[in-house]
């Protein structure tokens, strides 16, 4: 029986489940403790630091021959804004790390760093893009010339023209507003030297040891050879672990500068201030429509706060540009002028966060179907029907070709589950009783597995996208697949070894899949991007299929039988049409302790090595939120979500079922709950858990999945991406869903996360005051 | 001072300001439970004290001389899951793991004290701790789960 397709449970579960699994800050013991000082100021000038005498306390001026992050971007309109690993001169967010100390435990090590004394001398702080766009606006970056850090635009399929001949244009202006990935386990990193060899281990949480190891190497100006990473389990990331941390660049030059093992493990205000932040984009959005209700045109400017530093690799170009190249999502039109900005500012730098964009973006797309929907007095179903792509391959205005996908099935299958009609005849039932119901719909494409095709026109000079996986059957007949992706929670060791074990015919028990260590696997990108499944599970797939044609050859000799006569199953090596057949053990034993009784020439041992570097898959699916209002409080309570999802082949239907659900409730978070919150002068209001809000049990509904399955030929797996999917869709279904349900006071929501007290806002604005 | 955990008596050193968390992990050796936020929203820490679910980051330890401590450590016995814990790995409760300890401590405290719960009730229960990553459907699940076959 097939692996693949199994609802198997998790490989990785057992040593989860017992306490046994190590996280960072379970490595910690022996090490110094570090902690940093950091600016209480959202922008000033460095006067003076005083450090208490004799104390290990280290500012920029220590860190001799270290070099500045400065992620690189090929475009004319890119300013890189190099960043010191601790402050040089002045600060540019709260939270900057300004120097570091080291005591011998955490406690000692934060009562040093309130010991030291840093002279400020405030300047005026940019906050928001809205005050970094304005003329007045004192520069962040005075090299820039101007706050805008990064911009593009495309201007396609003479848009003035085509919006002439339209009969209704609709303009929206929608935000999103900042958040947090706010992972349970925060960053965190111990630096271990070896005494003997003088090489340093560095044990991070990260989500890409590979290239943090080429990152801090650069930094600091030493070969790669001296440098391991580790990534041990780790506790969340969702994009927050994907770039470059100046603090753990630290940790490796202070475990080198002391050759000393040094700890760091920030505290959740830490994680709030000084970790990567997300979205925060503002989108001004014009739509045009023929009489048809057929999206003709749409124009738009995209801005993106990207905050006061462009991370390392993916630098701040990431959210503006993929916004613009995105923002048509799954739906047929052709003229398309979008302008996007990346706007820097002095608050925490940003990091792609799950979905990246395109919550964002996908909001502005199905707030515009419903407003058009309204408009032309047709229902959210129709109106999708009427506009969205149903001819594969599609080329979208801003030049992406979408695979084969199921976006009108999806929307049907949708609107057949939650039975539009009968709704809205409960809906009518309810006003009547001052209730207020509201259902919301959203399909999008979720553009998944991308390769370096994908990656390339950004123009990084650093561009991700391909997967090395390197696999070996020992004598033992034992297969070891050593893979570049570096997953934390989504359940790679299971799913690569069901993919492995189908194609030799072995148990799962017989595979072991090593990750997240530079020194035992092949350079590789890391987990994000929704892409370890296709890039990293093909992969495998094709060295499994490599390895299979080494251990058939084997069996050719031993069996004497023709290669294509060779089956494996049930761990061993059959004869096709014969009882002839040899232990899988045996002939891994024999392919390296008996060489001599195999074929002249025959290269010893089993092993074999594929890159897979995919032009990417789009993912689709349709969510539909229904949601009770209460219009005294402005609470919205979920009734009911359902996720129509096409990801392809489903691999292991359980991890599937758990990525789904897991997105949506983040998407959830971005809809109606989570906000990091900066005053006007830039200090953060929300540094604990009581003021910035992930959902808890209590506020999510029961989550309905239903699966579509479209065989693509861009995944050698057949399987699509699908860990943003969930994240992406889900704030556009509510937020149209509490629209619908406050239509009768003319309320429509534009901005998340729809607060309470956003939410009475607009219906106080509405109703003067009367409701 | 002394502090019994799992059945078993540790002797520790610590400063009247440690918390019960850092003990556990540091002096004890137990580090199954983790830190997320360490000021009592997050539940990662959560462990039982004489039967009830507390946050290990809000004690000190030199509170919990001659209480019973429970960790996520002592839940497995001889090699065999708990009921809880094998609730969650059938149903996948846990995705990067690292609340799993917290959800389990929390469960394990709150179905001693109710038997029965299931539901709205569960799922306020469990509206204690933070999940991430798996969108608390297959935690409420495994609970449901686990409780029934606790009873049974």
């Amino acid at each position: 029986m097939s692996l693949v397709g199994t609802p198997i449970r998790r490989r990785e579960d057992p040593d989860l489940l017992t306490g046994r699994k190590r996280f960072i800050a379970d490595l910690t013991a022996g090490c110094g403790a570090v902690a940093f000082v950091r600016s209480p100021m959202a922008a000033a000038r460095i006067v003076g630091i005083e450090r208490p005498e004799g104390s290990s306390v280290f500012i920029a001026e220590d860190l001799i021959g270290v070099g500045s992050i400065e992620p690189i971007l090929h475009r004319p309109d890119y300013f890189r804004a190099p960043q010191p690993v601790l402050a040089v001169d002045r600060v540019t967010y709260l939270g900057e790390p300004i120097a570091v100390v080291v005591a011998a435990t955490r406690r000692e090590a934060e009562d040093l760093a309130e010991a030291v004394y840093v002279d400020l001398d405030p300047q005026e702080p940019v906050v928001t893009s809205a005050a970094a766009l304005a003329d007045t606006s004192r520069i962040v970056h005075p090299g820039a010339g101007s706050n805008v850090v990064v911009s593009g635009v495309i201007d396609t399929g003479d848009v003035d023209a085509i919006s002439k001949s339209a009969v209704e244009h609709i303009e929206l202006e929608l935000a999103s507003a900042r958040q947090s990935a706010a992972p349970i386990e925060t960053r965190g990193a111990v630096a271990r030297v070896d005494e003997e060899s003088g090489k340093t281990t560095l044990y991070a949480s990260t989500q890409m040891p590979h290239v943090l190891r080429t990152a801090i190497c650069d930094l600091l100006r030493i070969p790669e050879a001296d440098l391991r990473v580790i990534a041990p389990a780790v506790g969340g990331a969702f994009g927050q672990k994907m770039c470059l941390p100046a603090e753990y660049a630290v940790l490796v030059w202070l475990a080198r500068h002391l050759r000393r093992s040094v700890a760091w493990v920030e505290d959740r205000r830490e994680n709030f201030t000084s970790s990567f932040h997300s979205r925060d984009h503002q989108y001004r959005i014009r739509g045009s429509f023929d009489a048809e209700a057929r999206l003709l045109a749409l124009e738009g400017d995209l801005v993106a706060n990207v905050g006061a530093y462009s991370c390392y690799p993916v630098t701040w170009g990431v959210e503006p540009l993929m916004a613009m190249s995105e923002l048509p999502g799954p739906y047929d039109f052709q003229s398309y002028r979008v302008r996007a900005r990346g706007v820097s500012t002095n608050t925490c730098p940003m990091s792609p966060y799950r979905g990246v964009s395109r919550p964002v973006l996908t909001l502005a797309m199905e707030r515009l179907m419903d407003v058009a929907a309204a408009r032309f007095g047709l229902d959210p179903v129709e109106i999708r029907r009427r506009n969205l792509i149903s001819r594969f391959p599609y080329r979208s205005a801003t030049g992406i070709v979408y695979d084969e996908g199921s976006y009108l099935a999806s929307l049907e299958k949708a609107a057949e589950v939650v039975d539009l009609d009968s709704f809205r005849r409960r809906q009518a039932e309810a006003r009547k009783q001052g209730r207020f119901l509201g259902i919301g719909f959203s399909v999008f494409s979720e553009r998944t597995g991308y390769g370096t095709p994908a990656f390339a026109p950004r123009n990084m000079e650093v561009t991700p996208g391909y997967e090395t996986v390197e696999m070996a059957m020992d004598p033992s007949g034992g297969v070891e697949v050593r893979i570049g992706a570096s997953p934390h929670g989504q359940g790679l060791v299971t799913t690569l070894s069901q993919v492995v074990a189908d194609e030799l015919g072995l148990p799962m028990e017989s595979v072991r899949v090593v990750h997240g260590d530079t020194d035992r696997t092949p350079y590789g990108w890391g987990t994000f991007a929704s892409r370890s499944m296709v890039v990293s599970g093909g992969a495998t797939k094709m060295a499994a299929v490599r390895l299979r044609e080494g251990i058939v050859a084997v069996a050719g000799d031993m069996l004497e039988a023709a290669p294509e006569d060779v089956v494996l199953a049930g761990g061993r090596a059959l004869v096709r049409g014969t009882d002839r057949g040899v232990d899988i053990a045996d002939l891994a034993r024999t392919a390296y302790h008996q060489t001599p009784k195999l074929a002249p020439g025959r290269e010893p041992g089993l092993r074999a090595t594929a890159s897979y570097d995919p032009a990417g898959t789009f993912s689709n699916a349709c969510h539909v939120a229904v949601v009770e209002v209460d219009i005294e409080t402005g609470g919205v309570r979920l009734d009911r979500f359902v996720v129509v999802e096409d990801a392809g082949l489903l691999i292991n239907p359980l991890i599937v079922d758990g990525q789904i659900a897991g997105g949506v409730v983040q998407g959830i978070a971005n809809a109606l709950y989570e906000e990091v919150v900066y005053d006007e002068e830039g200090n953060i209001l929300t540094t604990t858990l009581f003021d910035y809000l992930p959902p808890t049990a209590a506020e999510i509904p029961p989550i309905e999945i239903h699966h579509l399955e479209t065989i693509t030929e861009a995944s050698v797996t057949g399987a699509k991406g699908l860990g943003e999917g969930g994240t992406i869709g889900a704030p556009a279904a509510v937020i149209n869903a509490v629209s619908d349900a406050l239509e009768p006071l003319g309320v429509q929501v534009m901005e998340m996360p729809a607060t309470p007290e956003r939410i009475r806002r607009l219906i106080r604005e509405k109703t003067k005051g009367t409701t | 001072m002394k502090l019994n955990v799992n059945g078993v008596d540790y002797s520790v050193e610590v400063e009247p300001r440690k918390t019960l968390a850092d003990t556990l992990r540091e002096d004890c050796g137990l580090t199954g439970t983790h830190l997320g936020c360490e000021h009592g929203v997050c539940g990662a820490c959560t462990i039982v004290m004489d039967g009830s679910p507390v946050r290990s980051c809000l004690l000190f330890a030199v509170q919990c001389e001659g209480a019973a401590i429970e960790t996520v450590e002592g839940l497995a016995r001889g090699g065999e899951l708990h009921p809880l814990q094998q609730a969650f790995w059938d149903h996948h409760g846990l995705q990067c793991g690292f609340c799993t300890p917290g959800f389990l401590m929390l469960a394990k405290g709150a179905l001693a004290e109710n038997p029965d719960l299931t539901g709205d009730a569960l799922r306020e229960v469990l509206s204690s701790n933070l999940c991430r990553c798996t969108g608390y459907q297959n935690i409420v699940r495994a609970v449901e789960d686990a409780a029934a076959r606790m009873r049974s």
